[in-house]
């Protein structure tokens, strides 16, 4: 399987896996780090929160993920306000070594749907400050329009609610957003299994981005390998270019040299 | 004196810098933000800048994360 000739570019950065993983709600690092090998994914997204002063004895998560191995792409998870998600994108590049980030201004607590207005008014603050903006955005076509607009190289629209696992809820959306913006697309949050990340790429997305369908899965690191699978299929699948969909019957045997 | 260090007061030697406060919390320089009173500081200046009564420390690094 040729993935390797298969690139995907940001912002003249090269990635050279098409599934992106989350470091969250794992047992312990060292089942993360495991996760993550199967996985086959050299984008990693981490949160940016206070170190433990107290007990020092706890590990880094960088101890685990070398820097120089991973990409390492600091998320502002947890914010609700225009202000909180500037505040740790700057703190995300402060402790990190570069501009990426990917943006959350989150709406509301129980859908943990994007507040988009705050996130388009973030994205240009931080747009400004030279910071590369991957943001986590609604299903919405005219909001990731206007992401790429102001400086936005992806955008990263929801397949459905962040831990849901409830898979591509608005497939249609989703193929107006990639048929509309000239950027590339990483469907983030809401991939189930291996077959929603599978027809994520077959609608056209360059990248998918998970967490919790690998976290949480009974046996994380094989779910971890069938999402790699998943996510090549897909991709092969949508470069091969798929049938018509037909409502009735076509022969594949021929009738010539029949009795 | 007296700061704030992530929200917890901790006394420390007149005249300490922010690299000295991170030695002696055994914080490796590299892998962290600090913010001091919401100015988020540049790492070439932890040896050079002091801390005085009151401040308020803010040290943070990355941790397991996807969304949410």
């Amino acid at each position: 399987m040729d993935t390797m000739n298969d690139r995907l570019v940001i912002a003249g950065r090269e990635f050279q896996s098409r599934l992106w993983v989350g470091t969250g709600k794992y047992k312990d690092f060292a089942e993360t780090k495991k996760a993550i090998d199967a996985s086959g994914a050299d984008v990693v997204t981490v949160a940016v929160r206070r170190v433990n002063i107290t007990d020092r004895s706890k590990e880094n998560l960088l101890d685990y993920l070398d820097p120089k191995k991973y990409i390492i792409l600091p998320n502002t998870a947890g914010c609700y306000t225009v202000e909180d998600a500037v505040r740790y994108a700057r703190l995300a590049r402060a402790a990190g070594v570069s501009d990426l980030v990917k943006l959350e201004v989150i709406g509301d607590e129980k859908t943990l749907f994007p507040d988009t207005a705050g996130l388009i008014e973030a994205a240009k603050i931080l747009i400004k400050e030279g910071f590369i903006v991957l943001p986590y955005t609604n299903d919405d076509p005219i909001v990731a329009k206007k992401l790429v607009d102001i400086g936005c190289p992806a955008v990263m629209p929801l397949a459905a609610p962040i831990g849901s696992g409830l898979g591509i809820r608005n497939p249609y959306n989703l193929k107006i957003i990639m048929e509309t913006v000239k950027v590339p697309i990483i469907v983030d949050a809401g991939v189930g299994t291996a077959s929603d990340a599978a027809l994520a790429m077959e609608y056209g997305a360059d990248a998918v981005l998970m967490n919790t369908a690998i976290a949480g899965a009974q046996d994380p690191i094989a779910m971890a390998e069938a999402m790699k699978y998943g996510v090549w299929a897909g991709r092969l699948a949508y470069k091969a270019g798929r049938i018509p969909r037909k409502l009735y019957a076509t022969a594949s045997s021929p009738i010539e040299g029949m009795l | 004196m007296t700061i704030q260090v992530n929200g917890e007061s901790r006394g420390i030697g007149d005249g300490h810098t922010v690299a000295a406060l991170l030695r002696e919390l055994d914080i490796r320089a590299d892998r962290v933000a600090v913010e001091l009173n919401l100015e988020i500081l540049d790492r070439k200046d932890f040896e050079t800048r002091g801390l005085c009564e009151g401040d308020r420390v803010e040290i943070l690094s990355f941790i397991g994360g996807g969304a949410e």
